[in-house]
């Protein structure tokens, strides 16, 4: 049995790379892993996923129902993903809330923070305020690392071997930066 | 040895690196496209990279390297393969010398693509072998082998990824890279190359009778396996096969195709042992059909049963509903899990300041009623704006443009095409177009790269694939050589102006071309390119939402006024639609 994550929100918001330093930590463990993920024209300002399997020697492909894990940077997205969930799987969701253009376009109603999070239901959730985090981490491009960093204790994955993958994984000139936002996240997960 | 955390296409760039390959081309094509960019952007790679400006060129140009007895690889997506399906059919003919593979990538669900097509078929109706990977690991080592099996047997060797392959990920195993020390040498035998009548009648021949040996060997590699465990089997082949191994039974026999052509006696003894057996394989019934002709009364379900759907992709919950419906015993269950309703959707869509949504804006203001034929590319995206009213393949915009001319469509035709696919088959359609007398507007939405493949230069970007300065071809004179009389190029940017030349072009016969050029949004980030922002005067907006109808992802609907979020690139296109100027540059304090 793996460890499944569903990462997901909006092409741009850095879900490819967040899957990436949890592939390289798996790597680091010496532990097999899998993962799945959107490519070409669907990364275009729309929902994106990325799912990755920890210690799985199959398939990359998670089923519905069955993930252990969502960690999400974008309410909506979350909502939008959630029932890839197995009923205790736990969700990491930004509070960040972005509406697709295509309400604007078409005059939709569209849902309010508060009704999305009541659409995530009686999941165990944690909403956190990534852009607060990576602002006061010096980049609000760190969101999803603050978010993996508050995920990041509850999975099967040491701390040490997450932050080695993030040196490995993001631009050299910002692991610090990077760094800083994670253990910003974790500190923010156990609140 | 080193084990690394790769996208597939990676690791297949990897295995072609480890094979010594002597020369990789392709033409971009979702999911295929990284195996060249990791290739080209690799400062240390010892072999020659080329973006060709199409998947055939790309096939004869490889094809021809092997001939010179080097190793080659061309890459493209299943339906490039049609494009290059011409030199594909005859290559299994005359043959190859250096180890020749031919990267196509099926698309299942048609993730990124305009149908299903199985690339299989094509190997089959070839008679060359095909390699199937079902996993990262397999990719990587077929691809590195498939250089000395295509000098085995002196054919080219189909190499088929799928896009859970291509677009996965994995821990890889990764050999050592090793420099090739071939040099090219063509020795002239024209009963070979030269595939006239007299002689294509003796390769064919030749073809033919490699076959037998094909099959044993393909079982000899260990590309087609199995493992008898009881009474029932499963059949499977693809990234299926990994599926299968994460849900079937302890008690159930697997088989796993990783080769075509499937040697029909091994099947046959691997079907012998079993009372009942299920096909699982993605897209056509392949294997399926193998085994029915060699099952006799052993009953086998599948595609043909209706047990497995012959369209969209296989997945691990999927597969095991299959096969529980056939009966077959599983090692997991899954509960069912619905998505939620009533949430809005968010498909992908044309960034902001992206030219292509202003050139179609502009078209939709000038032509109004008009039929719009486009092509493949990220301006597709433009079926979102009422101006994309028909796509079938690349180069097929023009065409289907003087199509309808030719038709006597009375209403105004006006064809969309971007810069890579005009020159990958859009010169044929526009150089036809003019001498056969159409009546339709053709606009070339010219952003100088092949964005929605990833950014890859093309003859326009005035770079190789490896970033060595080349002369950037003139679409205008390609234009103007045809016959076009009228050919105006303009940014969509400058709007003004644009709505001007469009509507010049309305009142005029014959087939007019506009170059509408302005760099992607996404190079001019990349290049450090920087714009001021704009925004939008909160006390002057009537809220009439005419920026919101331009479908801009910087503007927002906020409090029944419109306002520009940190998306916006600067392309200053609302700032012309406003009718009451309020919006303007965003003056920082």
């Amino acid at each position: 049995m793996s460890f499944d994550v569903m990462i997901v929100g909006i092409g741009g918001q850095g879900t490819i790379l967040t899957s990436n330093i949890l592939g390289k930590a798996c790597v680091i463990e010496g532990i097999p892993v899998r993962g799945a993920e959107t490519h070409g024209m669907a990364q275009r300002g729309g929902s994106v996923e990325s799912q990755i399997r920890i210690g799985q020697e199959f398939g990359p492909l998670i089923a519905p129902g069955s993930a252990d894990m969502l960690i999400s940077f974008d309410l909506m997205e979350a909502v939008r993903a959630a029932h890839w969930l197995k009923p205790e799987g736990q969700i990491y969701s930004s509070n960040e809330y972005v509406v697709p253009t295509s309400v604007f376009m078409q005059d939709l109603p569209a849902p309010t923070e508060q009704m999305l999070r009541e659409m995530l239901g009686d999941r165990p959730a944690k909403i956190i305020d990534s852009r607060a985090l990576a602002e006061e981490a010096g980049n609000i491009l760190t969101q999803n690392i603050v978010m993996l960093g508050a995920a990041s204790p509850m999975l099967p994955l040491q701390k040490e071997s997450l932050q080695e993958a993030i040196r490995k994984t993001v631009p050299p000139k910002t692991i610090d930066l990077n760094l800083k936002a994670f253990e910003m996240g974790i500190a923010a997960g156990k609140n | 040895m080193v084990v690394q955390y790769l996208l597939g296409n990676e690791a297949i760039a990897h295995g072609c690196l480890e094979a010594a390959v002597d020369v990789a081309c392709g033409y971009p094509g979702t999911p295929s496209s990284e195996v060249i960019d990791t290739l080209r952007m690799d400062p240390d790679r010892a072999c020659k990279v080329e973006w060709s400006v199409n998947e055939k060129v790309a096939f004869e140009e490889a094809l021809a390297v092997s001939w010179c007895g080097l190793r080659a690889i061309c890459t493209m997506k299943h339906v490039g393969l049609n494009v290059a399906a011409d030199p594909l059919m005859t290559s299994a003919y005359t043959g190859t010398k250096g180890g020749f593979v031919i990267l196509t990538a099926d698309d299942p669900y048609a993730h990124s693509s305009q149908n299903e097509q199985d690339s299989r078929c094509y190997a089959r109706f070839a008679r060359i072998p095909c390699l199937d990977p079902s996993t990262l690991q397999e990719a990587h080592d077929m691809v590195r082998d498939a250089f000395a099996l295509s000098e085995e047997f002196s054919l080219p060797v189909m190499f088929r990824p799928t896009t859970r392959i291509c677009h996965s990920k994995s821990d890889v195993n990764l050999g050592d890279i090793v420099v090739s020390e071939r040099t090219a040498s063509f020795e002239k035998d024209v009963r070979q190359y030269v595939v006239i009548p007299a002689h294509t009648r003796i390769l064919h021949q030749k073809l033919n009778q490699k076959q037998p040996a094909l099959k044993k060997r393909l079982v000899e590699l260990g590309y087609n396996r199995y493992e008898l465990k009881g009474k029932t089997a499963v059949i499977c082949g693809g990234v299926g096969a990994s599926y299968v191994r994460e849900v079937i039974g302890p008690d159930v026999s697997v088989a796993i195709i990783g080769a075509y052509p499937i040697d029909e006696d091994w099947l046959r003894e691997f079907i012998s042992h079993h009372e009942k057996v299920m096909v699982i394989e993605e897209l056509s019934p392949v294997i399926e059909e193998v085994a029915r002709q060699v099952s006799g009364t052993i009953p086998v379900s599948g595609k043909m049963t209706g047990h497995v759907p012959y369209e969209g992709e296989l997945a691990p919950d999927r597969v095991a509903g299959y096969l529980k419906a056939a009966g077959f015993a599983l090692s997991v269950t899954y509960q069912p899990a619905a998505p939620p309703a009533a949430l809005p959707v968010r498909p992908p869509i044309l960034c902001a300041g992206c030219m292509h949504r202003t050139a179609m804006y502009a078209m939709k203001k000038v032509f109004r009623d008009a039929i719009f034929p486009s092509d493949i590319g990220c301006y597709t995206l433009g079926i979102q704006l009422g101006t994309v009213d028909t796509t079938i393949c690349m180069g097929a915009s023009i065409t289907v443009a003087s199509g309808m001319s030719l038709a006597g469509e009375k209403r105004d035709i006006v064809c969309t095409i971007g810069d890579s696919t005009f020159l990958h088959t859009g010169i044929q359609g526009l150089i036809n177009a003019v001498y056969n007398g159409a009546n339709i507007t053709v606009v070339i939405l010219d952003n100088r790269i092949t964005a929605m493949t990833g950014h890859q230069p093309n003859p326009t970007t005035g770079l190789t694939a490896c970033g060595v300065a080349t002369p950037a071809i003139s679409i205008e004179a390609i234009c103007r050589a045809s016959g076009a009389t009228f050919v105006e190029t303009v940014s969509p940017n400058d709007l003004v102006t644009f709505i001007d030349v469009l509507k010049t072009a309305k009142a005029l016969p014959g087939v007019k071309v506009i170059i509408a050029r302005q760099p992607c949004v996404i190079s001019e980030k990349r290049a450090k390119i920087v714009r001021g922002r704009y925004t939008v005067h909160q006390d002057l907006c009537i809220g009439c939402k005419a920026c919101i109808k331009f479908g801009c992802p910087a503007i927002e609907l906020k409090g029944g006024l419109a306002s520009i979020t940190d998306l916006c690139s600067g392309c200053g296109v609302c700032m012309q639609i406003c009718p009451v100027g309020a919006i303007g540059r965003e003056v920082k304090e």
